[in-house]
Protein backbone atom coordinates (compact mmCIF):
# COMPACT_ATOMS: atom_id res chain seq x y z
CA UNK A 1 0.00 0.00 0.00
CA UNK A 2 2.82 2.21 1.12
CA UNK A 3 4.47 1.76 -2.18
CA UNK A 4 1.46 2.43 -4.56
CA UNK A 5 1.06 5.83 -2.15
CA UNK A 6 4.72 6.55 -3.31
CA UNK A 7 4.58 6.07 -6.72
CA UNK A 8 1.86 7.92 -6.44
CA UNK A 9 2.99 11.22 -5.00
CA UNK A 10 6.44 11.40 -5.97
CA UNK A 11 6.09 12.69 -9.59
CA UNK A 12 4.54 15.49 -8.12
CA UNK A 13 6.92 17.82 -6.57
CA UNK A 14 10.28 15.38 -6.01
CA UNK A 15 10.65 13.68 -8.85
CA UNK A 16 8.30 15.96 -11.55
CA UNK A 17 8.40 14.72 -15.14
CA UNK A 18 7.86 18.85 -16.10
CA UNK A 19 10.42 20.42 -13.63
CA UNK A 20 12.93 17.27 -13.32
CA UNK A 21 13.26 14.57 -15.41
CA UNK A 22 12.50 17.53 -18.60
CA UNK A 23 9.66 14.87 -20.09
CA UNK A 24 6.31 16.31 -21.82
CA UNK A 25 7.56 19.88 -22.69
CA UNK A 26 6.17 19.92 -25.86
CA UNK A 27 2.27 20.02 -25.54
CA UNK A 28 2.98 21.63 -21.95
CA UNK A 29 3.42 25.10 -23.22
CA UNK A 30 1.04 25.23 -26.49
CA UNK A 31 -1.71 24.47 -25.02
CA UNK A 32 -2.31 26.59 -21.91
CA UNK A 33 -3.64 29.27 -22.90
CA UNK A 34 -6.98 28.63 -21.23
CA UNK A 35 -7.83 26.43 -18.27
CA UNK A 36 -10.56 24.08 -20.18
CA UNK A 37 -8.40 23.07 -23.09
CA UNK A 38 -5.38 22.41 -20.07
CA UNK A 39 -8.01 20.13 -17.97
CA UNK A 40 -9.25 17.68 -20.95
CA UNK A 41 -5.05 18.07 -22.02
CA UNK A 42 -4.58 16.99 -18.80
CA UNK A 43 -7.09 14.10 -18.22
CA UNK A 44 -6.30 12.95 -22.01
CA UNK A 45 -2.74 12.12 -20.88
CA UNK A 46 -3.35 10.80 -17.41
CA UNK A 47 -5.78 8.45 -19.12
CA UNK A 48 -3.07 7.66 -21.90
CA UNK A 49 -0.28 7.37 -19.41
CA UNK A 50 -1.81 4.94 -16.74
CA UNK A 51 -3.57 2.74 -19.68
CA UNK A 52 -0.22 2.38 -21.59
CA UNK A 53 1.73 1.38 -18.64
CA UNK A 54 -0.73 -1.54 -17.69
CA UNK A 55 -0.74 -2.49 -21.33
CA UNK A 56 3.21 -2.24 -21.62
CA UNK A 57 3.58 -3.93 -17.88
CA UNK A 58 1.36 -7.10 -19.16
CA UNK A 59 3.14 -7.73 -21.81
CA UNK A 60 6.53 -7.17 -20.55
CA UNK A 61 7.83 -10.53 -20.11
CA UNK A 62 6.67 -11.94 -23.82
CA UNK A 63 8.19 -8.46 -25.82
CA UNK A 64 11.50 -9.04 -27.61
CA UNK A 65 14.16 -7.02 -26.56
CA UNK A 66 14.65 -5.28 -29.89
CA UNK A 67 11.25 -4.34 -31.05
CA UNK A 68 10.09 -2.79 -27.70
CA UNK A 69 9.95 0.51 -28.76
CA UNK A 70 7.95 -0.11 -31.66
CA UNK A 71 5.64 -2.30 -29.74
CA UNK A 72 5.18 0.75 -27.26
CA UNK A 73 4.54 3.02 -29.79
CA UNK A 74 1.77 1.01 -31.20
CA UNK A 75 -0.16 0.43 -28.01
CA UNK A 76 0.21 4.16 -27.05
CA UNK A 77 -0.78 5.13 -30.29
CA UNK A 78 -4.14 2.75 -30.17
CA UNK A 79 -4.83 4.48 -26.82
CA UNK A 80 -4.25 8.18 -28.08
CA UNK A 81 -6.33 7.36 -30.94
CA UNK A 82 -9.41 6.04 -28.47
CA UNK A 83 -9.02 9.23 -26.56
CA UNK A 84 -8.68 11.52 -30.02
CA UNK A 85 -12.16 9.76 -31.25
CA UNK A 86 -13.88 9.84 -27.74
CA UNK A 87 -12.94 13.84 -27.70
CA UNK A 88 -14.38 14.41 -30.70
CA UNK A 89 -17.15 12.70 -29.97
CA UNK A 90 -18.22 14.64 -26.89
CA UNK A 91 -15.99 17.87 -26.80
CA UNK A 92 -16.07 18.42 -30.15
CA UNK A 93 -14.99 22.01 -29.74
CA UNK A 94 -12.03 21.48 -27.37
CA UNK A 95 -10.50 18.70 -29.56
CA UNK A 96 -10.79 21.29 -32.28
CA UNK A 97 -8.51 23.48 -29.95
CA UNK A 98 -6.56 21.49 -29.15
CA UNK A 99 -5.66 20.37 -32.61
CA UNK A 100 -2.80 18.13 -33.35
CA UNK A 101 -1.97 18.10 -29.68
CA UNK A 102 -3.90 15.05 -28.88
CA UNK A 103 -2.03 13.17 -31.98
CA UNK A 104 1.38 14.52 -30.23
CA UNK A 105 0.73 12.86 -27.18
CA UNK A 106 1.99 9.39 -28.83
CA UNK A 107 5.19 11.60 -28.92
CA UNK A 108 4.72 12.88 -25.62
CA UNK A 109 8.40 11.57 -23.75
CA UNK A 110 6.12 11.40 -20.08
CA UNK A 111 3.92 8.32 -21.70
CA UNK A 112 7.09 6.85 -23.71
CA UNK A 113 9.75 7.21 -20.86
CA UNK A 114 7.38 5.92 -18.29
CA UNK A 115 6.44 2.83 -20.35
CA UNK A 116 10.29 2.25 -20.97
CA UNK A 117 11.69 3.10 -17.29
CA UNK A 118 8.92 1.67 -15.30
CA UNK A 119 6.17 -0.78 -16.87
CA UNK A 120 8.96 -2.75 -18.64
CA UNK A 121 10.14 -3.57 -14.90
CA UNK A 122 6.96 -3.51 -12.79
CA UNK A 123 3.42 -5.25 -12.44
CA UNK A 124 0.18 -3.67 -13.74
CA UNK A 125 -1.22 -2.64 -10.65
CA UNK A 126 1.66 -0.66 -9.62
CA UNK A 127 2.52 0.54 -13.09
CA UNK A 128 -0.73 1.82 -13.24
CA UNK A 129 -0.49 3.79 -10.29
CA UNK A 130 3.07 4.94 -11.69
CA UNK A 131 0.95 6.40 -14.76
CA UNK A 132 -1.43 8.10 -12.94
CA UNK A 133 1.27 9.98 -10.36
CA UNK A 134 3.00 11.28 -13.86
CA UNK A 135 0.27 11.96 -15.13
CA UNK A 136 -0.31 13.96 -11.87
CA UNK A 137 2.71 15.63 -11.73
CA UNK A 138 2.88 16.85 -15.37
CA UNK A 139 -1.09 18.27 -14.67
CA UNK A 140 0.03 20.48 -11.98
CA UNK A 141 2.61 21.83 -13.79
CA UNK A 142 0.18 23.07 -16.41
CA UNK A 143 -2.74 23.79 -14.46
CA UNK A 144 -0.45 26.32 -12.72
CA UNK A 145 0.85 28.08 -15.72
CA UNK A 146 -2.95 27.92 -17.39
CA UNK A 147 -3.98 29.77 -14.81
CA UNK A 148 -1.53 32.37 -14.15
CA UNK A 149 -1.94 32.48 -18.11
CA UNK A 150 -5.36 32.93 -18.28
CA UNK A 151 -5.83 34.54 -15.23
CA UNK A 152 -3.95 37.44 -16.05
CA UNK A 153 -3.80 37.29 -19.30
CA UNK A 154 -7.28 37.68 -19.75
CA UNK A 155 -9.17 38.30 -16.83
CA UNK A 156 -10.93 34.43 -16.54
CA UNK A 157 -10.72 31.61 -15.11
CA UNK A 158 -12.68 28.79 -17.12
CA UNK A 159 -14.59 31.24 -19.06
CA UNK A 160 -15.94 33.28 -15.80
CA UNK A 161 -15.06 37.29 -15.61
CA UNK A 162 -12.55 37.28 -12.62
CA UNK A 163 -10.64 40.51 -13.18
CA UNK A 164 -13.08 42.93 -15.15
CA UNK A 165 -11.30 44.63 -17.88
CA UNK A 166 -10.45 48.03 -18.66
CA UNK A 167 -12.03 47.22 -22.05
CA UNK A 168 -15.42 45.97 -20.60
CA UNK A 169 -15.33 48.95 -17.82
CA UNK A 170 -13.90 47.33 -15.47
CA UNK A 171 -10.24 48.53 -13.52
CA UNK A 172 -7.76 45.77 -14.58
CA UNK A 173 -5.38 46.06 -17.56
CA UNK A 174 -4.73 42.70 -19.04
CA UNK A 175 -1.25 41.65 -19.85
CA UNK A 176 -1.09 40.17 -23.46
CA UNK A 177 2.26 39.06 -23.30
CA UNK A 178 0.64 36.19 -21.28
CA UNK A 179 -1.63 35.28 -24.20
CA UNK A 180 1.52 34.98 -26.44
CA UNK A 181 3.70 31.83 -26.72
CA UNK A 182 6.76 33.18 -25.26
CA UNK A 183 4.92 33.85 -22.02
CA UNK A 184 4.75 29.93 -20.91
CA UNK A 185 8.51 29.64 -21.10
CA UNK A 186 8.80 32.10 -18.16
CA UNK A 187 6.16 30.79 -15.91
CA UNK A 188 7.77 27.40 -16.02
CA UNK A 189 11.24 28.74 -15.52
CA UNK A 190 10.12 30.80 -12.74
CA UNK A 191 8.19 27.49 -11.13
CA UNK A 192 11.08 25.56 -11.81
CA UNK A 193 13.13 28.45 -9.55
CA UNK A 194 10.63 28.08 -6.90
CA UNK A 195 10.63 24.23 -7.04
CA UNK A 196 14.36 24.53 -6.84
CA UNK A 197 14.27 26.79 -3.84
CA UNK A 198 12.21 24.27 -2.18
CA UNK A 199 13.47 21.26 -2.41
CA UNK A 200 17.01 22.37 -2.35
CA UNK A 201 18.44 18.81 -3.69
CA UNK A 202 17.31 19.11 -7.26
CA UNK A 203 19.39 22.30 -8.22
CA UNK A 204 22.26 21.74 -10.69
CA UNK A 205 25.75 22.01 -10.32
CA UNK A 206 26.89 24.53 -12.52
CA UNK A 207 30.04 23.47 -14.87
CA UNK A 208 32.09 26.34 -13.34
CA UNK A 209 32.20 27.88 -10.48
CA UNK A 210 32.87 31.82 -9.99
CA UNK A 211 35.57 33.05 -7.45
CA UNK A 212 34.39 35.74 -5.27
CA UNK A 213 36.34 38.87 -5.87
CA UNK A 214 39.71 38.57 -3.74
CA UNK A 215 40.23 41.40 -1.60
CA UNK A 216 44.30 42.89 -1.91
CA UNK A 217 45.50 44.04 1.28
CA UNK A 218 48.35 45.65 0.00
CA UNK A 219 47.52 49.23 -1.46
CA UNK A 220 49.22 49.75 -4.60
CA UNK B 1 7.40 29.00 -57.50
CA UNK B 2 6.67 32.36 -55.61
CA UNK B 3 3.98 30.11 -53.36
CA UNK B 4 6.54 27.86 -52.76
CA UNK B 5 8.97 30.31 -51.78
CA UNK B 6 6.73 32.00 -49.24
CA UNK B 7 5.57 28.50 -47.57
CA UNK B 8 9.58 28.19 -46.80
CA UNK B 9 10.51 31.12 -45.16
CA UNK B 10 6.38 30.67 -43.55
CA UNK B 11 7.83 27.32 -42.40
CA UNK B 12 11.65 28.35 -41.31
CA UNK B 13 10.90 31.69 -39.06
CA UNK B 14 7.22 32.65 -39.04
CA UNK B 15 6.17 29.29 -38.47
CA UNK B 16 9.38 28.22 -36.31
CA UNK B 17 8.41 24.25 -35.21
CA UNK B 18 10.48 24.81 -32.01
CA UNK B 19 9.99 28.54 -31.50
CA UNK B 20 6.35 29.24 -32.36
CA UNK B 21 4.93 25.56 -32.10
CA UNK B 22 7.00 23.97 -29.41
CA UNK B 23 7.66 21.07 -30.72
CA UNK B 24 10.46 18.47 -30.04
CA UNK B 25 10.60 20.33 -26.82
CA UNK B 26 12.46 17.53 -24.88
CA UNK B 27 15.34 17.10 -27.18
CA UNK B 28 15.28 20.48 -27.53
CA UNK B 29 16.03 21.33 -24.04
CA UNK B 30 18.02 17.97 -23.68
CA UNK B 31 20.59 17.72 -26.31
CA UNK B 32 21.43 21.39 -26.97
CA UNK B 33 24.69 21.97 -24.53
CA UNK B 34 27.06 21.38 -27.60
CA UNK B 35 26.90 23.52 -30.81
CA UNK B 36 28.54 20.44 -31.93
CA UNK B 37 25.69 17.77 -31.45
CA UNK B 38 23.16 20.22 -31.80
CA UNK B 39 23.79 21.12 -35.30
CA UNK B 40 24.37 17.00 -35.94
CA UNK B 41 20.76 16.64 -34.47
CA UNK B 42 19.48 19.58 -36.32
CA UNK B 43 20.78 17.69 -39.81
CA UNK B 44 19.20 14.24 -38.63
CA UNK B 45 15.84 16.45 -38.35
CA UNK B 46 16.42 18.12 -41.56
CA UNK B 47 16.79 14.95 -43.32
CA UNK B 48 13.88 12.75 -41.40
CA UNK B 49 11.29 16.01 -42.12
CA UNK B 50 12.00 16.01 -45.61
CA UNK B 51 11.76 12.35 -46.24
CA UNK B 52 8.67 11.31 -43.62
CA UNK B 53 6.31 14.18 -44.55
CA UNK B 54 6.00 13.89 -48.30
CA UNK B 55 5.49 10.23 -47.51
CA UNK B 56 2.73 10.64 -45.11
CA UNK B 57 1.46 13.07 -47.80
CA UNK B 58 1.30 10.17 -50.12
CA UNK B 59 -0.46 7.59 -47.35
CA UNK B 60 -3.07 9.82 -46.62
CA UNK B 61 -3.62 11.53 -50.01
CA UNK B 62 -3.71 7.46 -51.67
CA UNK B 63 -4.78 5.81 -48.87
CA UNK B 64 -6.79 7.02 -45.85
CA UNK B 65 -8.91 9.92 -47.27
CA UNK B 66 -12.39 9.44 -47.31
CA UNK B 67 -12.60 8.57 -50.91
CA UNK B 68 -8.97 8.28 -51.57
CA UNK B 69 -9.17 4.61 -52.59
CA UNK B 70 -11.03 5.21 -55.88
CA UNK B 71 -7.97 4.42 -58.21
CA UNK B 72 -7.88 0.68 -56.92
CA UNK B 73 -11.92 0.16 -57.53
CA UNK B 74 -15.51 2.47 -57.49
CA UNK B 75 -16.23 0.42 -54.74
CA UNK B 76 -14.13 2.54 -52.21
CA UNK B 77 -14.95 5.22 -52.50
CA UNK B 78 -17.20 5.82 -49.31
CA UNK B 79 -14.55 4.22 -47.25
CA UNK B 80 -12.62 6.59 -44.85
CA UNK B 81 -9.72 5.67 -43.04
CA UNK B 82 -8.67 8.79 -41.57
CA UNK B 83 -8.84 7.62 -38.24
CA UNK B 84 -5.77 5.32 -38.66
CA UNK B 85 -3.89 8.10 -38.85
CA UNK B 86 -1.69 8.79 -35.74
CA UNK B 87 -0.87 4.92 -36.19
CA UNK B 88 -0.28 4.94 -39.75
CA UNK B 89 2.31 8.33 -39.46
CA UNK B 90 4.04 6.77 -36.21
CA UNK B 91 4.80 3.48 -38.32
CA UNK B 92 6.15 5.32 -41.27
CA UNK B 93 8.45 7.47 -39.34
CA UNK B 94 9.62 4.64 -37.36
CA UNK B 95 10.02 2.63 -40.31
CA UNK B 96 11.66 5.45 -42.38
CA UNK B 97 14.14 5.99 -39.46
CA UNK B 98 15.10 3.13 -39.35
CA UNK B 99 15.70 2.52 -43.27
CA UNK B 100 17.74 5.85 -43.06
CA UNK B 101 19.91 4.64 -40.43
CA UNK B 102 21.23 1.46 -42.45
CA UNK B 103 21.24 3.52 -45.25
CA UNK B 104 23.48 6.22 -43.83
CA UNK B 105 25.45 3.54 -42.51
CA UNK B 106 26.17 1.57 -45.59
CA UNK B 107 26.55 4.34 -47.70
CA UNK B 108 27.81 7.88 -46.11
CA UNK B 109 29.60 6.29 -42.58
CA UNK B 110 31.13 9.41 -41.66
CA UNK B 111 27.81 11.35 -41.15
CA UNK B 112 26.10 7.75 -39.60
CA UNK B 113 28.64 8.12 -36.95
CA UNK B 114 28.47 11.84 -36.21
CA UNK B 115 25.05 11.63 -35.79
CA UNK B 116 25.10 8.40 -33.70
CA UNK B 117 22.63 7.74 -31.09
CA UNK B 118 19.97 11.07 -32.33
CA UNK B 119 19.08 9.41 -35.36
CA UNK B 120 17.20 6.65 -33.55
CA UNK B 121 15.27 9.13 -30.95
CA UNK B 122 14.31 11.25 -33.97
CA UNK B 123 11.10 8.51 -33.53
CA UNK B 124 10.19 9.72 -30.44
CA UNK B 125 10.81 13.84 -31.84
CA UNK B 126 7.13 15.70 -31.75
CA UNK B 127 8.19 17.87 -34.24
CA UNK B 128 8.44 15.05 -36.96
CA UNK B 129 5.22 13.81 -35.89
CA UNK B 130 3.95 17.38 -35.32
CA UNK B 131 4.62 18.56 -38.81
CA UNK B 132 3.13 15.47 -40.33
CA UNK B 133 0.07 16.33 -38.38
CA UNK B 134 0.15 20.07 -39.78
CA UNK B 135 0.31 18.92 -43.09
CA UNK B 136 -2.86 16.80 -42.95
CA UNK B 137 -4.71 19.63 -40.96
CA UNK B 138 -3.80 22.00 -44.08
CA UNK B 139 -4.38 20.12 -46.38
CA UNK B 140 -0.57 20.39 -48.46
CA UNK B 141 -0.05 18.55 -51.41
CA UNK B 142 3.03 17.03 -52.64
CA UNK B 143 5.02 19.77 -53.69
CA UNK B 144 4.08 21.69 -50.99
CA UNK B 145 4.82 18.93 -48.27
CA UNK B 146 8.05 18.81 -49.14
CA UNK B 147 9.03 22.36 -49.24
CA UNK B 148 7.25 22.61 -45.96
CA UNK B 149 9.32 19.44 -44.59
CA UNK B 150 12.48 20.68 -46.00
CA UNK B 151 11.53 24.02 -44.30
CA UNK B 152 10.40 22.94 -40.55
CA UNK B 153 13.06 21.06 -40.51
CA UNK B 154 15.77 23.83 -40.91
CA UNK B 155 14.09 26.15 -38.66
CA UNK B 156 14.57 23.62 -35.95
CA UNK B 157 17.70 23.12 -36.77
CA UNK B 158 18.27 26.83 -36.64
CA UNK B 159 16.57 27.14 -33.10
CA UNK B 160 18.71 24.62 -31.65
CA UNK B 161 21.85 25.86 -33.00
CA UNK B 162 21.09 29.23 -32.05
CA UNK B 163 20.22 28.28 -28.43
CA UNK B 164 23.14 25.83 -28.24
CA UNK B 165 25.22 29.31 -28.40
CA UNK B 166 23.48 30.74 -26.01
CA UNK B 167 23.95 28.03 -23.75
CA UNK B 168 27.75 27.36 -24.15
CA UNK B 169 28.51 31.58 -23.25
CA UNK B 170 25.74 31.35 -20.89
CA UNK B 171 28.43 28.33 -19.00
CA UNK B 172 30.49 31.48 -17.81
CA UNK B 173 27.54 33.25 -16.26
CA UNK B 174 26.45 33.59 -12.65
CA UNK B 175 23.35 32.19 -12.31
CA UNK B 176 20.82 31.80 -9.48
CA UNK B 177 21.22 28.52 -8.01
CA UNK B 178 17.32 27.50 -8.05
CA UNK B 179 17.92 28.36 -11.90
CA UNK B 180 20.53 26.81 -12.57
CA UNK B 181 20.66 24.28 -15.76
CA UNK B 182 16.70 23.94 -16.51
CA UNK B 183 15.23 26.91 -15.23
CA UNK B 184 17.43 29.30 -17.33
CA UNK B 185 16.88 27.54 -20.80
CA UNK B 186 13.48 28.11 -20.11
CA UNK B 187 13.97 31.74 -19.70
CA UNK B 188 16.15 31.98 -22.78
CA UNK B 189 14.17 29.53 -25.01
CA UNK B 190 11.03 32.46 -23.94
CA UNK B 191 13.48 35.44 -24.90
CA UNK B 192 14.63 33.63 -28.21
CA UNK B 193 10.50 32.56 -28.76
CA UNK B 194 9.76 36.66 -28.40
CA UNK B 195 12.75 37.29 -30.87
CA UNK B 196 10.93 34.92 -33.47
CA UNK B 197 7.82 36.41 -33.34
CA UNK B 198 8.60 39.91 -34.93
CA UNK B 199 8.99 37.59 -37.89
CA UNK B 200 4.96 37.25 -37.41
CA UNK B 201 4.08 40.29 -39.62
CA UNK B 202 6.20 39.17 -42.77
CA UNK B 203 4.22 37.74 -45.36
CA UNK B 204 5.63 37.25 -48.80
Amino acid sequence: MSEIKNVLTEPLFNKNPIALQILGICSALAVTTSLQVTLVMCLAVIAVTSFSNVGVSLIRNHIPNNIRIIVQMIIIASLVIVVDQVLKAFAYEISKQLSVFVGLIITNCIVMGRAEAFAMKNGPVLSFFDGVGNGLGYSVVLIVVATIRELFGAGKLLGVEILPLVTDGGWYQSNGLLLLPPSAFFIIGLFIWALRSWKKDQVEEPDFKILPNTEHSGGH
Amino acid sequence: MEHFLSLFVKAVFVENMALAFFLGMCTFLAISKKIQTAIGLGIAVILVLAITVPVNNLIYTGLLKEGAMTWISEDFATVDLSFLGLLTYIGVIAAMVQILEMVLDKYVPSLYNALGVFLPLITVNCAIMGASLFMVERDYNLGESVVYGVGAGLGWALAIASLAGIREKMKYSDVPAGLQGLGITFMTVGLMSLGFMSFSGVSL
